[in-house]
């Protein structure tokens, strides 16, 4: 039967199980939604910007493994996805992203809504198409399922010319892809592994570290496996969290900038270092040289580039991490004698044991005002990590990372790579669409909420009821802690003075405005939140001095990290507004000189 | 160090802006690059020529590994190989000059392929070294313009590559 190609993506969308398409109309994709309109088994969840739409389509995909979808036309709405596809190639996120294009006899003539999105787009994406006859439609469909989700997943673009969605051709889908150019390694090199293993079997103080790779490839019961058998601490990447148990004792918490002491200093002292799914970031090794210089390194990874990219392995292995996991455990249960001398274990728990004591995770609590730190204790309390919970990007997200404790890789949603703001809420409305029963729960900053924060409109007309806790300081916290600790307490440009009313906003979009300004408070505001079964901003007072602790200052080497703020450190300006209230008549020559120049001292009462 | 890559690639529109655009996004260096068809329609031959230590040529190679419309990436470093390069040189002719401008042509097994009364274009094809060495002993007479199509490279038969 002859179908016209918007029948034919539609078709295929279902072949290969998409049941929810993230996407935004326009002139040159109006032919495909007149097709969507007429069928009941796709559900289009329509955004309030194309932004919105990808990082949707990325919460979805990192909430069930399965590839994300999203549909938006020409032009603007083709540049719109420019950041989430960065976000997406980053964080290596399967997706599918159908742009609208336009017709093939205007290509090249700078037609009204034309953008060449396929330039723009090679650098953020795995792969990308130009579909430019109806006939290669089908199989183009089925190969960009395949790249997006095979080997190291990735975004894939495919350009669709307005006149290919209209032509006609006989519709077959492939049952399979062959790209002789693209055979990724699964299996890793059996040699590789023994040699692993027999370097494990002599280490004495072994560290796994593990990322994203490992939530990626669902090895999260190898690894739990792999550390029970070898009684070996574990710590994660800020992606890697909840690939292993966030509750277990063998957890020594993330690494990194913003890790933990202990984290940081096992792997300083460690003489093993299993680094499975991960690829040496810059955030968390710290000053290279000085990262690890005691250990030898066994580094598993699907992605030949990750490997030696940053940093030098003795044993590199290429394959998807949970059949190497899986491998490696075979080969050290079948092995003769025992697998670690439990005496020397011993003594390196109890060494590890010594670096929490010495600096824990924690901050001061207050009866006056709100920590962020105590709200993101409170919401895993309350949750006994059962929720999907994702983050924008600055100081809420290193406190999430810190303080909640994962249980599930794909329970967590956040822009490690790139660090986007913005991605936070519409990642979350996502894996709401993907999971309707789950609570889902944003935890973002009054900075990052600002951006994309249209898609509460989304949130409320598909009933998607994600509770949004806005940790709320008056300030871009993060870059705010940047210019105390090393800019000369200079704040230039990061105190967020026109910060709207939170509750307001929400209840003006239909959604449920909530606030909390004490600490008493707290629990009963996130007990009602969670309650409601409508989308929730909850706008959190939070107190605004508050900086993200332990760190490992740029330029320094992990075992220099730093607990908290300086002897000499000023206290943070705040600002003189109420929040969710008018801002304070001011007298007009302190009006003047706050236009003339925002020194810190013009925010102090 | 420098290094002559041989790439089999998809002939595809596209193919040579991810190449250039994975050099220039990384920081990696080409020092000349040229793409042709082969005896395979589908397939076009790219050699590039770069530098860089071991680390970095590593990452090139696994780097344009990683494209999907690379088929094929072999560091000639190494192995036994065939490279070359043809150039044409346009030089100024005096009178005076001709003889010996005929005679490095001749020495070189070049051809002049064009003449006037003022200039020859010579056509000169082999490693890069003697290309540059005929050039070293042109350029006292003269020359014009000159244009290098730069390396071509393939490995010997009976090396595995």
């Amino acid at each position: 039967m002859k179908l016209t190609g918007s029948a034919i993506l539609i078709e295929c969308l279902k072949r290969e199980g998409v049941d929810t398409l993230f996407g935004y109309p326009g002139g040159v994709v109006l032919g495909l939604y007149d097709h969507l309109h007429q069928q009941n088994d796709i559900r289009h969840v329509l955004c309030r910007h194309e932004q919105g739409a990808i990082h949707m389509a990325e919460g979805y995909a990192r909430s069930t493994g399965r590839v994300g979808t999203a549909l938006v036309t020409s032009g603007p709405g083709a540049t719109n996805t420019i950041t989430g596809l960065w976000d997406a190639l980053m964080d290596s996120v399967p997706l599918v992203v159908f742009t609208g294009q336009v017709p093939t006899s205007l290509i090249g003539n700078d037609a009204f809504q034309e953008a060449d999105i396929i330039g723009t787009s090679l650098s953020c994406t795995k792969y990308n198409f130009l579909v430019k006859r109806v006939e290669d439609l089908a199989r183009t469909i089925k190969e960009a399922y395949y790249i997006a989700a095979s080997g190291r997943p990735g975004p894939v673009l495919i350009d669709l010319p307005k006149d290919v969605t209209f032509a006609t051709t006989e519709f077959s889908y492939p049952d399979s892809v062959y790209l002789r150019s693209y055979n990724p390694t699964i299996r890793g090199n059996k040699g590789q592994i023994k040699k692993a293993a027999t370097a494990i079997r002599r280490a004495r103080r072994p560290v796994l570290y593990t990322g994203g790779g490992v939530v990626s490839s669902g090895a999260s019961a190898e690894l739990h496996r792999l550390a029970e058998l070898i009684r070996c601490p574990v710590t994660n990447t800020l992606m890697g969290l909840g690939g292993f148990r966030g509750s277990d004792p063998a957890f020594l918490g993330m690494l990194g900038m913003h890790g933990t002491y202990r984290a940081n200093m096992a792997m300083y002292e460690s003489d093993l270092v299993i680094a499975v799914g991960v690829r040496f970031d810059d955030r968390v090794t710290g000053k290279v040289d000085e990262f690890i210089p005691n250990a030898k390194i066994i580094h598993v990874d699907i992605d030949p580039t990750s490997i030696r990219k940053n940093i030098q392995v003795d044993i590199p292995i290429v394959g998807d991490v949970k059949h190497v996991l899986a491998d490696l455990i075979g080969i050290l249960e079948e092995a003769d004698g025992p697998l670690f001398d439990t005496a020397e274990r011993e003594t390196w728990e109890a060494r590890i044991a010594e670096m929490e004591a010495a600096h824990p995770l924690g901050y001061k609590t207050s009866s006056q005002s709100i920590k962020p730190q105590q709200v993101i204790e409170k919401i895993y309390e309350l949750t006994q990590g059962n929720a999907i919970v994702s983050t924008d990007v600055g100081q809420h997200q290193m406190f999430t990372a810190q303080y909640y404790k994962f249980e599930n890789g794909r329970d967590w949603l956040t822009s490690g790579g790139l660090g986007t703001m913005g991605y936070g809420f519409p990642a979350a409305l996502g894996a709401q669409a993907a999971h309707p029963d789950r609570l889902v729960i944003t935890v973002s900053g009054d900075g990052s909420i600002q951006m994309n924060i249209q898609e509460l409109a989304t949130a409320v007309i598909n009933e998607l009821p994600v509770k949004v806790i806005i940790l709320n300081n008056h300030y871009l916290g993060m870059v705010r802690q940047w210019q105390q600790l090393f800019y000369n307490e200079h704040y230039s440009h990061s105190y967020l003075a026109a910060t709207p009313d939170f509750v307001k906003l929400a209840e003006a979009y239909g959604a449920v405005g909530l606030r909390a300004t004490r600490p008493e408070e707290l629990e009963a505001v996130l007990l009602e939140a969670f309650r409601v079964k409508k989308p929730v901003f909850v706008d959190v007072q939070v107190d605004p001095s508050e900086n993200v602790y332990p760190m490992v200052p740029a330029g320094k080497a992990n075992f220099q990290m730093v607990f908290s703020d300086p002897d000499d450190a000023h206290p943070v300006p705040v600002p003189d507004r109420i929040p969710g209230q008018a801002p304070a008549k001011k007298s007009p020559a302190r009006a003047s000189a706050e236009a003339s120049a925002a020194t810190p001292a013009d925010f102090r009462d | 160090m420098v290094h002559i890559l041989s790439l089999k690639v998809e002939n595809r529109a596209g193919t040579l802006s991810r190449i250039a655009g994975l050099f220039s996004a990384r920081g990696f260096n080409i020092d000349s690059l040229t793409v042709a068809p082969t005896e395979d329609p589908s397939v076009s031959s790219m050699t590039i020529v770069t530098h860089g230590d071991d680390v970095v040529i590593e990452q090139i190679t696994k780097q344009l590994n990683k494209l999907i419309d690379v088929i094929k990436v072999v560091d000639t470093m190494g192995r036994d190989y065939v490279q070359r390069e043809t150039a044409l040189i346009k030089i100024h002719t005096r009178v005076e000059d001709r003889a010996e401008a005929l005679r490095v042509v001749d020495i070189f097994r070049a051809r002049v392929v064009d003449s006037s009364r003022n200039s020859y274009t010579v056509e000169v094809t082999g490693d890069s070294d003697k290309i540059d060495a005929m050039i070293n002993l042109l350029r006292p007479l003269g020359v014009k313009e000159l244009v290098r199509t730069g390396k071509v490279a393939l490995a010997r038969e009976g090396t595995r590559c």
